[in-house]
């Protein structure tokens, strides 16, 4: 038998402790509902994707498209612009990716709008493209290049690329 | 010094309800017959003139909400229709705009004066960091109350501000996504930003009761930082003497606030906050209110989003741990020549920062923005703690009652008795 100094745990001790585990679960359960409302609902999460006709673009220009309440930017590339864009070293890129990784025809760019940064919408209109012929983020000076790579600035990671596909030659799905 | 109330009611009702829920007992103990240090400059009126902007914020912003309504697609409608056709609405709006300004404007005073008299040290490190909770949740509370008109300062400042969670390794985007009730600010963020902006004043009510409570448990500090030693010589009741200097101080803070709400109402504004929010277009230049701008420049001078944030963050929370960095035991900056001098260094380099903040990210402002975050922090970890071993403070003077008297002639103290 145990001996005398060691007191046996007793009926009440078991079921004070189990109370309080109980207590802690409900009062989690609570919580789930109060904590989870807060995430997108149904209807944020069922915006469709979006088909896009890109046959209006004219070369070297961007058309910025809304998808899930975000800018998307379908960049159509100059030669010269692909080739500043598949000529760079992979070893300049703070965020190293090659230009074939992030698109699917080397003539259509496709990149999600906001700056990686804090969030803002850089700029792309011909002439404020910032140093590497690409976006300008005007929020806090973050630069990226023709292929949407952060090249300087705060920002630390390269513009998204979201899912998609060519539909045909000119119809694009987003999404 | 806030001892059992020897307050007695003169009638029996009084007596009766004293007996049964002693609340006029509290009031008479905590505002009216309570000890307070005659040495008190103008400084310390600020404690009152916030008590009156929090309760004009509430009132305003109550009367407000009447008015408006929070979604993307009415707000800024909303917000107009105040300004245009409801009764008084631009006067309500004008009041509660511009007291966020004015209540900072005043905090902030407040808060220098803290630093500058010793304020946060021991007693009163509670009383110090309740203080620091009331203001991030001013800050927050303003932070929330700006994005409700939903102009373009609005929502690029609340993606800009909510965007910091990202830098959050790992789960940065999943909380993020839950602020923000979908996959940018939009109508979830509004409402509950909304919701949330109503609730906040009450919790600041709520701690601001600590904060006075913990003011009347350890008493104020005053200028020479000396205790109340004896209650007759060295105090004077709160009222009518602090009353009447508070109501006083207030009245000439409340001229200026009236200024700006009658002469330069968007003075402090942005202009770009009167377009309509437009989430594929961010304006060129987006700077937070004014009284978020030191931080926005710290946040901005370190080049790495995480750091970035880290130092934003890390300025604010340092305050609470004032009590601790700083070293010296003699408690007012009026006797430490030394402290007085990296103080209004320290001033001035909030002041730098904030005209960094309003300034474009670029080239010697950056580098301007860099050594004034190295002096801040500097200030914190290493000035205040160096100092505290390396200064040689002037002789204090025994009590309050001495210091009075050697400044009015330069009379002899009296002998304590």
């Amino acid at each position: 038998m145990a001996t005398s100094s060691t007191v046996e745990p007793t009926r009440r001790d078991f079921l004070f402790i189990a109370t309080g585990a109980a207590g802690a679960v409900g009062v989690g359960a609570v919580a789930w509902p109060l904590i989870s409302q807060m995430n997108p609902d149904a209807s944020t999460l069922a915006m469709a994707s979006i088909e896009v006709d890109i046959s209006a673009v004219p070369l070297g220009s961007i058309m910025t498209v809304k998808w899930r309440g975000k800018p998307v930017f379908v960049r159509h590339r100059t030669p010269k612009e692909i080739q500043e864009a598949t000529s760079v070293p992979l070893a300049e890129l703070p965020d190293p990716e090659t230009d074939k990784q992030r698109v699917q025809k080397p003539e259509w760019l496709v990149v999600v709008g906001i700056c990686t940064h804090l969030g803002c919408v850089p700029i792309g209109q011909a002439g404020s493209r910032g140093d590497y012929d690409g976006w300008f983020c005007p929020c806090h000076g973050s630069q990226y290049d023709t292929s949407g790579r952060i090249r300087r600035g705060p920002a630390p990671k390269n513009l998204e690329v979201p899912t998609y596909s060519f539909l045909s030659d000119t119809k694009l799905k987003i999404g | 010094m806030s001892g059992p109330s020897t307050y007695v009611p003169k009638s029996a009702l009084g007596r009766w309800f004293e007996s049964r829920l002693p609340i006029a007992g509290l009031i008479h103990g905590s505002f009216i017959a309570y000890p307070t240090p005659r040495n008190l400059n103008y400084w310390w009126t600020f404690g009152g003139i916030l008590s009156f902007m929090l309760v004009a914020q509430i009132v305003t912003g109550i009367v407000l909400t009447m008015h408006y309504t929070p979604h993307v697609d009415l707000a800024f409608a909303s917000v107009e229709s105040i300004m245009r056709d409801v009764n008084w609405g631009w006067f309500l709006r004008y009041a509660h705009s511009n007291g966020a300004s004015m209540f900072f404007v005043a905090v902030y005073i407040h808060m220098f004066r803290g630093v500058y008299y010793g304020s946060y040290k021991a007693p009163r490190e509670v009383l110090w960091i309740l203080g620091v909770i009331i203001y991030l949740l001013m800050m927050a509370t303003g932070f929330l109350g700006y994005t409700l008109p939903w102009g373009q300062m609005s929502f690029w400042g609340a993606t800009v501000i909510t965007n910091f969670f990202t830098a959050i390794p790992l789960v940065g985007d999943a909380i993020t996504t839950w602020l923000w009730g979908g996959y940018s600010v939009g109508n979830p963020t509004l409402n509950r930003f909304f919701a949330l902006h109503y609730l906040l004043p009450f919790m600041i009510a709520g701690v601001v009761v600590l904060h006075v409570w913990a003011l009347h448990v350890v008493g104020q500090n005053n200028p020479d930082g000396i205790e109340i030693k004896n209650v007759n010589r060295d105090a004077v009741a709160f009222t009518p003497y602090a009353t009447i200097k508070d109501s006083f101080a207030l009245v000439c803070f409340l001229i200026l606030y009236a200024w700006f709400v009658f002469q330069v109402p968007n003075y402090l504004g942005h202009a770009d906050n009167y377009i309509e929010a437009n989430p594929l277009s961010t304006p060129a230049h987006i700077v937070p209110e004014w009284y978020y701008l030191p931080f926005y420049a710290i946040l901005r001078a370190i080049p790495s989003k995480l750091g970035g944030v880290i130092a934003m963050f890390g300025s604010i929370a340092i305050l609470a741990f004032l009590p601790w960095l700083d070293t010296s035991r003699v408690r007012s900056g009026k006797y430490r020549p030394m402290f007085k001098i990296f103080f209004w260094a320290f001033i001035l380099c909030c002041l730098g920062l904030g005209y960094l903040g309003s300034m474009p990210a670029e080239g010697g402002y950056v580098i301007a923005a860099r050594l004034l975050t190295t002096y801040y922090f500097g200030f914190f970890i290493i000035i205040l703690p160096l100092l505290g071993i390396f200064e040689t403070p002037k002789p204090v003077p025994a009590s309050i009652a001495d210091a009075v008297l050697a400044r009015n002639g330069g009379a002899a103290a009296q002998p304590a008795e």
